[in-house]
């Protein structure tokens, strides 16, 4: 359960959305190679907005293995996504790091972007309920 | 306007758009976050919450506008039970110049016993992005 590439390529979800897990400069970093069917604005061309929280999400939940290596995915409990500008037709990046981890609840932010590093798509912060060592938690 | 290729893909349907939008998400493998539970990842239900959002706003305003999610903020009361719709219900509160405001509810069945809440706020693109045609 702690080795996040291959366990986001297992996930249904995101093989539909494209989305990779790879070790870059040892950080974990999220692929979207952009797809049609990943546009929300035809007019635009832009990605859907559920898109774009979904891979955040996913870089969140990928991280959060990455880093704790727990029994089980962590369950989001709230998330708040900053949408900074349309998502353009190319491939997607995302990363993420932990704020604060605490026994049951982490405190995760993420960020989007597409050519530019520096030029952020979307941004999310959100908080995820990790198993505890001492109890196990039941799959809900 | 309303089964962009998103919605398409993942086998949503805009059921309604008014007075509240509600869109019906049927049960599908694909959707799976979870695969030892089969429990539909949180993307899933962002996504649907976003889309019925963005439909409620277009239903709300006198002239048709494009309009871009500005921040959406999710509650995931519990996990989407497998092998049963998902229903996202959404209004939109109120309609600035620049801004509109909603909330939504995502359930299977009951929404007093949601999956999720959200509250967002929509950016109305009055006169097109530079270089971008309006959508119409």
């Amino acid at each position: 359960m702690s080795e996040p590439f291959s366990l986001i390529e297992t996930i249904p979800y995101c093989a539909h959305l494209g989305i990779t897990a790879s070790v870059k400069d040892g950080a974990l970093l999220l692929t979207m190679p952009f797809a049609a069917h990943l546009i929300g604005n035809p007019v635009l061309p832009a990605l859907h907005g559920g898109v774009i929280g979904s891979l955040l999400e996913t870089a969140a939940i990928a991280q959060v293995i990455y880093e704790t290596g727990g029994a089980g995915l962590p369950k989001p409990v709230d998330i708040t996504v900053d949408y900074l500008r349309s998502g353009r037709g190319v491939t997607s990046y995302a990363r993420a790091r932990i704020a604060r981890q605490g026994r049951r609840v982490v405190n995760v932010h993420a960020q989007m972007w597409q050519e530019d590093e520096t030029k952020l798509v979307a941004a999310l912060r959100g908080h995820f309920l990790i198993a505890s060592s001492s109890k196990d938690q039941t799959a809900s | 306007m309303n089964l962009t290729a998103y919605l398409a893909g993942i086998g949503g349907e805009i059921v309604d758009i008014w007075p509240l939008a509600r869109a019906r998400l049927p049960y599908a493998e694909k959707l799976i976050g979870d695969p030892a539970t089969g429990v539909v990842h949180g993307g899933v239900i962002t996504g649907l919450l976003d889309h019925t959002c963005g439909i409620a706003v277009m239903a709300k305003l006198r002239e048709p506008l494009p309009i871009a999610t500005l921040d959406l903020r999710i509650d995931y009361m519990r996990p989407a039970k497998p092998r049963e719709d998902i229903v996202a219900e959404c209004d939109c509160v109120r309609v600035t110049h620049e801004v509109a405001f909603v909330r939504g509810v995502a359930h299977q069945g009951d929404a007093n016993d949601p999956i999720a809440l959200c509250t967002g706020a929509f950016m109305l693109i009055r006169g097109g992005v530079a270089g971008i045609a309006v959508a119409s």
